[in-house]
């Protein structure tokens, strides 16, 4: 079979398109790039999804512990606290039997214990909480003066958050930002490894993997393929997030400009 | 557990739960947190000995164990993390039982990678087949440890190495005016001085330590994820003394808390321990402290 042949058979088939069958034996390196390729597909997914959502509720839960209002100000420190001070593996299993608790009850709740939806949406809480914290120390750090310079031309509510306090806080918080959306991508990985159950054989990279390293025996060709993938990914973001850095800081002298620098810290 | 317990049918409310909160599988649920405490009690000391010996070669001044220092760091820092645990459990395994089939099985002439299947003499097995239960056990936990050690030893290697380097010049070319060598600068005046600048680090290391212990559960370990998994799904009374229905919810609501508190009792810890070794150091913490209590 030419490898033509098998990423024809294989390439969407984390999304249930192509063979039904995954190869049993007599792996090809062409089958485990493919099939781990494929996976990659639902890492993209989960990631993309809950970073767009996520930053919005991030600035949100940035501006809620700034305030100043009590009411406001204990919820999100309390959503931070929770999301950033337990594993987000436990998260996934609590979310998991949560939903089939609620969907024995309630209907509606059908499509959450699928992955596709439950975990996005816990992954979205997730990241908002460790985002929202790198917004507020932003926010905390954002130069009185230019609020003050703000005051002076008459910027006031609303036209001041837009125009002065969120721009400077995105561009301050823009290298940790980064960070944080390669960690979110790299913590795709465990979405198809706790609770949420892959169906007909659909799951991540990792799902596939595991599957091979399992079939064969042999860790050392499925990991390091697996790695390739997620370095290349992790290049991609940095780019992209360049781009957006350079925009923020256009208006800065070239020396003065912040550069992203890849943190790794591993799991959250 | 309880005198009253011998007869589960009768209870009701609050005693019923007293009893099922106290059979035999709950007794095994309460150790394995134990577990997941003796896993950190090693993990935490081997993995800051492989960061320290891991930044002590990264900034020595031989080639080779430079070379091999920074790689070990840069290596496992950038790949993405869970796929390390899969692969370094597998590899570790297969790496020792290479090992003893070398020393052990010379004549074995047959190749050991036979297609999908990794063959050693029954000699060079680890744990040996013939071995109780306990051993297996324990290779596995013995297994993680390693892992937990090389994964996070590269991370506190990189913060370790860091603080080395923050330490103030001016101690260590006073040092060198005082005529000490390399060795005696290294031992007396950046070890001990590097702690502070360490510490910030260590602690968010420790952070993610206490997160990533879950993955034990990945490992093939019977911690507290197996176990919640375990007891909280739907029991029938034909197999049980204690039906109930499916509990998952509220076990992993337990685990949730019991990792939220470990997570509030460190940081009160860690902030203790950052204003004690603060006093008396020429940083911003030390500063603040001097000031306070004028």
């Amino acid at each position: 079979m030419s490898c033509m042949q098998t990423i024809s058979d294989y390439g969407l088939r984390s999304i249930g398109i192509g063979e039904r069958l995954l190869p049993t034996s007599d792996f090809t390196l062409c089958q485990q790039f493919t099939l781990i390729g494929s996976g990659m597909i639902w890492n993209i997914y989960f990631g993309v999804l809950a970073l767009l959502a996520g930053f919005f509720l991030a600035t949100a839960v940035a501006l809620g512990k700034a305030s100043a209002n009590a009411w406001v100000r204990k919820p999100s420190q309390w959503f931070v606290f929770l999301f950033r001070g337990s594993p987000l593996f436990i998260q996934f299993f609590f979310a998991y039997f949560l939903f089939l608790t609620l969907r024995s009850e309630i209907a509606f709740f059908e499509p959450f214990t699928a992955a596709w939806l439950g975990a996005t949406i816990v992954l979205f809480l997730n990241t908002s909480a460790y985002a929202g914290e790198i917004f507020y120390g932003a926010l905390q750090s954002v130069p009185k003066g230019d609020t003050e310079a703000a005051d002076a031309y008459g910027f006031s509510g609303f036209t001041k958050f837009r125009k002065i306090t969120w721009p400077t806080m995105m561009r301050l918080a823009w290298p940790a930002y980064t960070n944080e959306a390669i960690f979110l991508f790299h913590a795709t990985t465990l979405v198809f490894f706790s609770g949420f159950p892959a169906w007909k054989q659909q799951g991540d990279a990792l799902y596939y993997a595991s599957y091979f390293a399992d079939k064969t025996f042999n860790p050392f060709i499925p990991y390091p393929i697996l790695a390739g993938y997620f370095i290349l990914l992790t290049l991609i973001v940095i780019g992209l997030f360049s781009l957006i850095n350079r925009r923020l800081n256009r208006h800065l002298p070239q020396l003065s400009r912040p550069k992203i620098r890849y943190r790794p810290k591993l799991f959250r | 557990m309880f005198e009253y317990c011998a007869n589960p049918d009768s209870l009701e409310g609050l005693t019923w739960l007293s009893c099922y909160l106290t059979t035999g599988k709950h007794l095994s649920f309460y150790t394995s947190f134990g577990t997941v405490l003796l896993l950190l009690a090693i993990t935490a000391p081997v993995a800051l000995a492989f960061g320290f010996g891991g930044a002590a070669m990264a900034r020595s001044k031989v080639g080779p164990a430079r070379l091999f220092g920074k790689s070990y760091i840069s290596i496992v820092r950038g790949v993405p993390d869970i796929a390390f645990f899969m692969f370094f459990v597998i590899a570790l395994d297969q790496g020792f039982e290479y090992l003893r089939h070398q020393a052990m099985c010379p004549d074995w002439d047959q190749p050991i990678r036979q297609g999908n299947d990794f063959v050693v003499c029954s000699a060079a097995k680890l744990p040996l087949s013939t071995s109780p239960q306990w051993i297996h056990e324990v290779y596995g936990f013995f297994l993680a440890v390693l892992t937990f050690a090389i994964v996070f030893g590269a991370f506190a290697a990189n913060v370790i190495f860091g603080a080395m380097n923050s330490v103030p010049k001016a101690q260590i070319e006073t040092a060198w005016a005082y005529g000490m060598t390399t060795r005696q600068t290294f031992w007396r005046i950046i070890v001990p001085q590097m702690w502070v600048y360490a510490l910030p680090g260590l602690s968010n290391l420790w952070m993610v330590l206490i997160k990533a212990t879950p993955l034990l559960f990945l490992l093939g370990v019977e911690d507290i994820v197996y176990w919640a998994r375990e007891l909280g799904g739907t029991k029938h009374a034909r197999f049980t003394d204690y039906p109930h229905g499916d509990w998952r919810m509220w076990y992993f609501l337990a685990l949730l808390v019991f990792y939220l508190a470990f997570t509030k009792v460190s940081e009160v810890v860690l902030d203790k321990l950052m204003k004690r070794l603060s006093l008396g150091q020429a940083t911003a913490g030390g500063e603040a402290l001097r000031r306070a209590a004028q």
